[in-house]
């Protein structure tokens, strides 16, 4: 790696990490009612929606019904993006005719937007209205993520409260982190990105004159709509000259601005942030890239205000960080490193000041090797899911480590919420297995941790584990599964197993050759991501609710400390361990392999 | 659980208006205001017709152009209404071939230029639509473009490096070329050198 690629490394972490501080210290008042001087005057429209809902924001939930309110909001939110897109044809906003998308793909893609999953089955410029986009797409991207916040705050407030029976009022926390935190934040994110090139506009597609005419054969077509074969079986094929390239245009920055800061990730087009109307600079990608971490990162600081000692939420920053850049190191080295198959071609592969080298099948000029994979190892981090490059052309080790980053249960900075829940869900495992082997009292920030804890813990954390694996089993062995398939040999597994680690943990990315878009993966991943968000979001909410009714006890000479770099180590530790355990098998038998293969010529 | 049906569909319309109609409608008005040209896909034009957006790649084959990324988009290359990168692994037979038939076609371009391609100029971009090419690639090409035009190495060096972008801020990103800008100046320099 050159030295600048150290430098953009580096330049982006100390920039997440000091941008974080401040924001989840604002994150903190907001969910306190401490409301900053600066967004004081949006308190009325707060009050104003409450009056429009009939909520009293005042009013307490247990945690069953903070989990039927939010179970229920969801589940409105699925049907809406659902019928949108069966309706669309027919809808205004749609300059492009299209179709109404076919109802398996329309349930995955309720699913996958409602869940904050945000897997993309669909094409973007080819298949959504700009209505659907909006209405639908936008607004899930919204709410799944301030769903998603709210069962943080509810968790946290499981650590605060004492002898509680309620954990906070689901409507308030979820039009808090809507009106003061996400809206603002992509209001500003948004015209950034247009300021560098990102399309805004309910303008049809534009046609423009090509410079020099193309030449293409395409498949012939009979009336249906079918490929048409000669008499051996082959598909027929025509020469064609187009003059005319036809632009694809919409509302994006809007949406690309809260895909990336609510770890959405779903693409208004299809290749995503690759696309060059989408993230069509270095600094487009760079402000992208800071937005799918700065939420999850800041919640951190926002965990430490909230029980009142900073150095809980930075010793969890810090387990997050060290895994983060250590799976970073692998995955540029990696494709940095490149394909053997192009230096034997004879290929300059060399890295410099005039060529970005390595491994660039799939990957865009400007934003080279380094951002190429600082953006994976990023995406997969957090539950986001955009791509600014192809992961299925990624090396077999490089492409290893955003898989794995999924598969450790996005709790590496994780989706925005559901990242810290899901990582103080780990800490009490930690604590709790610790406190086993050194004789302590298993307790976490005052609060005892008992049997039902763990049940509950244990549950949340197997549950993903379970949807991947089984998934991913089932479509290996039947005929549907394997026919999606686009790469031959263990890569193909790879995609299989990618899919379903994607799905199984609400992040979205894909190693996109896999022809997903058939009823058979429509509805077995919309089963994952359903299996993923809400059994891991019952069991948190349930465990808030067990905190909340408990005693404070003041740390004794007994208690183990969750502040220090042991207990940093011992969280990291934890979730390694879980991880490797779960799924090296499986990863055996798909990237390992074939980077033996790829090493040795096979 | 019945007690939450109407705060929730209530509320699910006015978060509907909110992020999914005010919001958008505000940001398009206001990136209307500010970032006229932007908003509409930065195009280009030259004497009043439009030809092309700066910030999406063109496909080019006549040897007196530069020659942008292979584009996997179908049917034709660089449809930038149907965005797609090829998704081949780095062990698929596909690729493999592929990428020979372009090291056969781009050698056979410039049979004097034996320098060893630069591997970004042989292998699919990620969207399809990538406009640039890296420095290197413009270097490999200009003797080709250079014959074919009649021009000297000198001038067409001239016009690549005013057309070569820096990393921006001198860090972020990768130095590059944009294929379609830079041929469209060869264009004008022939009209008036």
């Amino acid at each position: 790696m050159t030295a600048n690629g150290y430098l953009q490394i580096a330049l982006y972490v100390s920039a997440l990490l000091l941008l974080a501080w401040p924001l989840g210290l604002y994150m903190a008042r907001i969910y306190d009612h401490q409301l900053p001087v600066g967004v004081r005057w949006l308190a009325p429209v707060e009050r104003g929606i409450y009056r429009l809902c009939g909520i009293r924001p005042e009013y307490g939930m247990s945690w069953t019904r903070y989990a039927f309110a939010l179970l229920m909001f969801n589940l409105l939110g699925l049907l809406a993006v659902y019928v949108l897109q069966q309706v669309q044809a027919w809808l205004p906003l749609n300059p492009q005719g299209l179709a109404n998308v076919s109802p398996d793909s329309a349930f995955n893609t309720a699913v996958s937007f409602a869940s904050n999953t945000n897997w993309q089955g669909y094409g973007g410029e080819t298949t959504m209205s700009y209505l659907t986009q909006m209405l639908g797409l936008t607004v899930q991207n919204f709410v799944s993520a301030a769903s998603g916040m709210a069962v943080l705050v509810a968790l946290m407030r499981g650590f605060t409260r004492r002898e509680s029976q309620h954990v906070g009022n689901f409507w308030t926390d979820m039009t808090r982190s809507t009106l003061y935190i996400l809206l603002p934040l992509s209001l500003i994110l948004s015209l950034m990105l247009v300021g560098q090139g990102v399309v805004q506009s309910f303008e049809p597609y534009r046609t423009v004159q090509l410079v020099q005419p193309v030449e293409f054969d395409q498949p012939v077509l009979n009336p249906d709509g079918q490929p048409l074969q000669d008499a051996a079986g082959q598909p027929v094929r025509e020469k064609k000259i187009a003059t005319e390239q036809l632009i694809a245009l919409g509302p994006a920055a809007s949406q690309v601005a809260i895909k990336q800061l609510g770890t959405n990730g779903g693409g208004f087009f299809n290749v995503n942030s690759a696309h060059p109307l989408e993230n069509p600079t270095p600094l487009s990608n760079w402000l992208e890239m800071l937005s799918i971490l700065l939420i999850p990162a800041a919640l951190c600081f926002t965990f430490g205000r909230f029980v009142k000692d900073d150095r809980q939420g930075v010793a969890i920053l810090a387990a997050m960080t060290i895994v983060f850049v250590a799976l970073l190191a692998l995955c540029v080295g990696a494709e940095q490193s490149g394909n053997p198959l192009f230096q034997r071609l004879g290929l300059d592969t060399a890295a410099s000041d005039q060529a970005p080298g390595g491994n660039m099948e799939g990957k865009e000029t400007r934003f080279g090797i380094v951002n190429s994979a600082l953006w994976a190892t990023a995406t997969t981090a957090a539950s986001n899911g955009s791509v600014n490059a192809m992961h299925d052309s990624f090396t077999p080790l490089g492409g290893l480590a955003p898989m794995w980053l999924i598969q450790l249960g996005e709790v590496i900075f994780g989706g925005v919420g559901s990242g810290l829940y899901g990582m103080i869900v780990f800490a009490l495992v930690g604590v709790f297995v610790s406190g086993l082997m050194i004789g302590r009292t298993p307790e976490y920030l005052g609060k005892k941790v008992e049997a039902f804890e763990m049940k509950m813990a244990s549950t949340a954390i197997l549950i993903p584990c379970l949807a991947v694996l089984l998934g991913t089993a089932l479509a290996v062995v039947s005929e549907a599964g394997r026919a999606g398939v686009a790469n031959p040999g263990v890569h193909g597994f790879s995609e299989i197993l990618y899919a379903f680690s994607s799905a199984g943990n609400n992040n979205g990315s894909a190693f996109a050759g896999l022809s997903a878009n058939t009823p058979f993966y429509n509805l077995l991943l919309a089963m994952a991501m359903l299996l993923a968000r809400y059994g891991v979001i019952l069991p948190v909410l349930a465990i808030a609710g067990s905190l909340a009714a408990k005693k404070s006890i003041p740390p004794s000479a007994g208690t183990l400390p969750t502040h220090t770099p042991l207990f940093v180590a011992l969280l990291i530790g934890t979730v390694i361990v879980v991880g490797a355990l779960t799924f090296l098998p499986a990863l055996a038998l798909g990237p390992i392999v074939e980077h033996v293969q790829m090493i040795t010529g096979h | 659980m019945i007690k939450e049906l109407k705060p929730a569909l209530l509320m699910l319309l006015v978060m509907t208006v909110l992020t999914g109609g005010a919001y958008p409608a505000l940001v398009t008005g206001l990136a209307q205001l500010l970032f006229p040209d932007q908003v509409g896909g930065s195009l280009l034009k030259v004497q009043g017709k439009t030809v092309g957006s700066a910030l999406v790649g063109q496909p080019f084959s006549d040897p007196r152009y530069f020659w942008g990324r292979p584009s996997a988009t179908s049917p034709m290359p660089y449809h930038a209404a149907a965005s797609s990168g090829s998704n081949q692994g780095p062990l698929n037979p596909a690729l493999e071939e592929a990428v020979k038939q372009r090291i056969a076609l781009f050698k056979g371009s410039d049979p004097q230029q034996t320098a060893p391609i630069p591997v970004e100029l042989v292998t699919a971009s990620a969207s399809g639509l990538d406009p640039h090419i890296s420095p290197a690639a413009a270097a490999w090409q200009l003797p080709r473009v250079a014959r074919a035009r009649g021009l000297s190495e000198r001038a067409v060096a001239n016009l690549v490096a005013r057309h070569t972008e820096e990393r921006t801020f001198g860090v972020l990103g990768e130095p590059r070329v944009n294929v379609l800008a830079l041929n469209l100046a060869l264009e004008q320099h022939e009209l008036t050198p």
